[in-house]
């Protein structure tokens, strides 16, 4: 097939995804809705019929999965008809941002029962593709030279997986602060009630960190070493490298605050956040806005 | 009272400072300064990484700037401050894990702790109806077959696994130390430096052959590797639909001392040349003109490639050619267009960076140029203040140009220059190793489920167990040795 007739398939699998994610999403609202009602009448009538809200989540989570295979061969397609790995520019770096935040959280759900967020996820995963198609798409091109490293596709790849749980354990310890907040108020709403508990939540984000902490130490030096051979100096406190520290430092943080301070709950669910958020601002302002030498972002 | 201040003085409150330094809580801290720390850098242009954007910065805000700079804004990553922050770090954690380490060490052999009073207050407590009297011969066969570390009490067994945690901690915390140590290796014993070379010429490391060297506190000129690099090729490839660059190679014959033998080696953009701990970088690249300059009466007074600076992303590139031997002075602004292209808005341009229709646009100055008052001058500018203009003419390859019945420039063509960064870093070998260990220390401790479990048998056999970080997976090892008591 041609680079252009690649090209147009990766489009049309992102177009495919999106409408995929669409269903998924009215069905994980649907079933977040009936499952609140079902709670609501059930100790009234105790007639409501639970098998049906799981057998609609199954459906939701089967099309999440259709969806993640989907943008998985768009983002194939991508570095097929570019000829080299599909990160070379912010779009780029969304989708495939898309992919692995949709698998991390795929994964996750193997281990743990988090379908409660697939709401939230498929949300953001719609949101992130709708932006990356619309605001900043870019036809497909080949790479400058700098960019031509196997430890671009080993950094890229570690940055982009990090990325993706790391944006999971947030959504989680946000969904603690807020669930935290409800029962100081006095208890949890009804679509709040089949959550897990405040426990779970603060143990599954400590995990989730902990889990990519060392994969994300792995991307910055793997970035690093790329920096070495291509720029001759393997740290220069670029805009973008100055803000992977950065978030290394706040994960860092979290990480001691957690384990050596026995910080749990509500201030680690604040710190875990403030790192997260430090990883969003080098993703969107430095690639836009900034300057350094690693603004790929092609807009 | 008179105690406490008593050992506040002198020693003791060295000891103090020492232990407050290298306390947990102070390390977290200077953690968190360094990373705020670096905020500042990623939002100031830096002089390291943008002299320009500096100088505009304080035309633009000429008052604030100069306050920002006492505070060292423009460079941070070399003020005071942020190397206090590091080094304070640095210290805080030699001062902590030296000592831990030391701890660990002499705790190699240690046994589990005894068994508490009171079991049923641990995690996973159950009470199984093994057989009293093989229970602890038997849980000692299940704990020593899942390499538990056991000790025996009268009437119970302690065990405990999971001591890597705390090495591979320590292994992570210690690396660091080896990643700081290799980074202050680079900079006070390392070197950078940048020279222009056409292709067709050799670069021969020395001082005197860079364009710029900068160097570290104990870098010393012996340290420099005597290494030379003819330039025998220089091929750029670039995207036909966007002008931008694919590839970039430069075939150079190189040897490892000046007189020695050569061998020809490719450099890439991403492949430096390696002599030792100093790598020769391909950064940049621009077009040199060939040009001749002859005096009135045909004689040649200079000829030779003059390296010209891109100005825009197709190579349009100017510079400038100085002849301060003829009299008046003769000096020339050119502007080289690798693929000449004309539009009514901005008349000759570029449209593509490789050269395939050169053209050299030339303006002739005579009178000063300003070399000989000592001033340093570019080499890519001419100084016109005391110049008058006396001729424009856009040449094609050959073509030749008489200016004023003062002398002739011809252009004769043109050649590929290179920017060669070459860089001398002896530390970054140990914060390779330090990141390495650092990874593996990490993926130890983060792994390493340390938990320990009792057994007791009194009235009838109790188990439980307490894991660190209440990591998952204690409460199945529980229930397996459960099942294997009550089976066997
Ligand atoms: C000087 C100071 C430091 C001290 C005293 C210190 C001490 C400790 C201690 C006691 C632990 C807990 C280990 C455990 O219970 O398993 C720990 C974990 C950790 N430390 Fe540090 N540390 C220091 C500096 C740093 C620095 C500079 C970093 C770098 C970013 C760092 C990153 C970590 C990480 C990632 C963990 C893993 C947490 C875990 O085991 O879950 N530490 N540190």
């Amino acid at each position: 097939m041609s680079s252009i007739s690649l090209a147009y398939l990766s489009n049309n699998l992102i177009y495919s995804a999106l409408f995929v994610f669409t269903i998924t999403f009215f069905l994980y609202a649907i079933e977040t809705a009936w499952a609140v009602r079902g709670d609501d009448s059930a100790s009234r009538q105790n007639v409501f019929d639970r098998s049906k809200t799981a057998k609609i989540a199954r459906i939701a989570t089967a099309l999440m999965v259709l969806g993640f295979l989907l943008l998985l061969a768009a983002v194939i397609a991508r570095g097929l008809s570019a000829h080299r790995v599909p990160w070379g520019n912010m779009y780029e770096f969304s989708i495939t941002g898309a992919l692995a935040f949709t698998g991390a959280y795929l994964a996750a759900l193997q281990k743990y029962d988090l379908r409660w967020l697939g709401l939230p996820i498929s949300i953001a995963v719609l949101l992130v593709l709708g932006t990356a198609i619309t605001l900043l798409y870019r036809p497909s091109a080949p790479l400058v030279p700098a960019l031509k490293s196997t430890w671009l596709v080993v950094h890229v790849s570690a940055a982009i997986i990090s990325g993706g749980v790391f944006l999971l354990a947030n959504s989680i310890a946000a969904t603690y602060l807020i669930l935290d907040r409800m029962e100081s108020r006095g208890g949890r709403n009804a679509w709040a009630k089949r959550l897990p508990t405040l426990e779970v939540l603060d143990q599954l984000t400590y995990r989730l960190v902990a889990f990519v902490f060392p994969l994300w130490t792995f991307a910055v030096i793997a970035g690093a070493i790329w920096a070495e051979s291509a720029w001759g100096r393997y740290w220069g406190w670029d805009p973008k490298e100055t803000w992977a520290f950065i978030t290394w430092v706040a994960y860092a943080a979290y990480l001691h605050a957690r384990v050596t301070a026995g910080w749990k709950g509500k201030k680690a669910a604040w710190l875990c956040l403030f790192a997260g958020s430090t990883f969003l601002f080098n993703y969107v302002y430095v690639n836009v806005w900034g300057t350094g030498r690693h603004t790929y972002s092609g807009l | 009272m008179s105690d406490n201040r008593t050992e506040l003085s002198g020693f003791g409150f060295f000891r103090y400072l020492w232990r407050q330094l290298t306390s947990m809580r102070t390390a977290l801290i200077l953690l968190l300064l360094l990373g705020i720390g670096a905020i500042p850098g990623s939002i100031f242009p830096q002089r390291t990484q943008n002299p320009m954007k500096v100088r505009e910065y304080f035309i633009n805000n000429p008052g604030i700037a100069e306050w920002m700079d006492r505070f060292k804004l423009f460079d941070v990553y070399g003020s005071p401050w942020f190397s206090a922050i590091y080094l304070l770090l640095f210290i805080s954690l030699i001062g902590c894990v030296l000592p831990r380490s030391w701890e660990h060490f002499k705790a190699i052999g240690a046994k589990p702790p005894l068994t508490p009073k009171n079991l049923d207050r641990l995690e996973f407590y159950r009470v199984t109806n093994a057989d009293k009297a093989e229970a602890l011969n038997n849980a000692e066969l299940w704990l020593k077959k899942h390499h538990f570390r056991i000790r025996h009490n009268p009437n119970s067994i302690s065990a405990e696994k999971g001591y890597a945690r705390e090495s591979g901690n320590l292994l992570f915390h210690l690396s660091l130390i080896v990643v700081l140590i290799g980074i202050g290796m680079s900079s006070v014993f390392g070197a950078r430096g940048e020279a222009i070379v056409n292709v067709g010429e050799r670069f021969i490391n020395t001082p005197t052959s860079y364009d710029n060297l900068s160097a570290g506190r104990f870098f010393k000129l012996e340290d420099m590797h005597s290494f030379s690099i003819t330039l025998k090729d220089f091929k750029a490839e670039y995207d036909l639909a966007t002008n931008a660059p694919i590839d970039y190679t430069l075939t150079a014959s190189v040897s490892e001392d000046v007189e020695g033998p050569s061998v020809t080696r490719v450099v890439k953009v991403n492949r430096p040349l390696t002599f030792g701990s100093t790598r020769v970088y391909l950064q940049a690249n621009g077009y040199s003109p060939l040009v001749t300059v002859t005096d009135k009466s045909g004689a040649i007074i200079f000829r030779g490639a003059v390296p010209f600076l891109p100005q825009d992303a197709n190579l349009t590139s100017i510079g400038a050619i100085k002849i301060p031997d003829m009299n008046p002075q003769i000096g020339f602004i050119g502007s080289f267009i690798p693929t000449a292209d004309r539009s009514a808005s901005r008349g000759a341009f570029s449209s593509f960076p490789e050269a395939l229709d050169p053209h050299l646009l030339i303006s002739v100055f005579q009178g000063d140029i300003g070399m000989d008052n000592g001033v340093p001058q570019s080499v890519y500018r001419l100084d016109t203040s005391n110049m008058e203009r006396i001729g424009l003419k856009e040449l094609v390859i050959g073509e030749s140009y008489s200016f004023n019945e003062v002398g002739t420039i011809t252009f004769d063509g043109f050649t590929p220059w290179v920017n060669l960064q070459i860089v001398r870093d002896p530390g970054k070998g140990y914060a390779l190793v330090g990141s390495v260990l650092a990874i593996l220390g990490l993926l130890i401790s983060l792994f390493t489920r340390r938990r320990r479990i009792w057994i007791k048998v009194g009235d009838v056999v109790e188990i439980a167990g307490l894991s660190k970080n209440n990591i998952e997976g204690l409460e199945k090892e529980i229930a397996d040795l459960t099942t294997w008591l009550e089976e066997r």
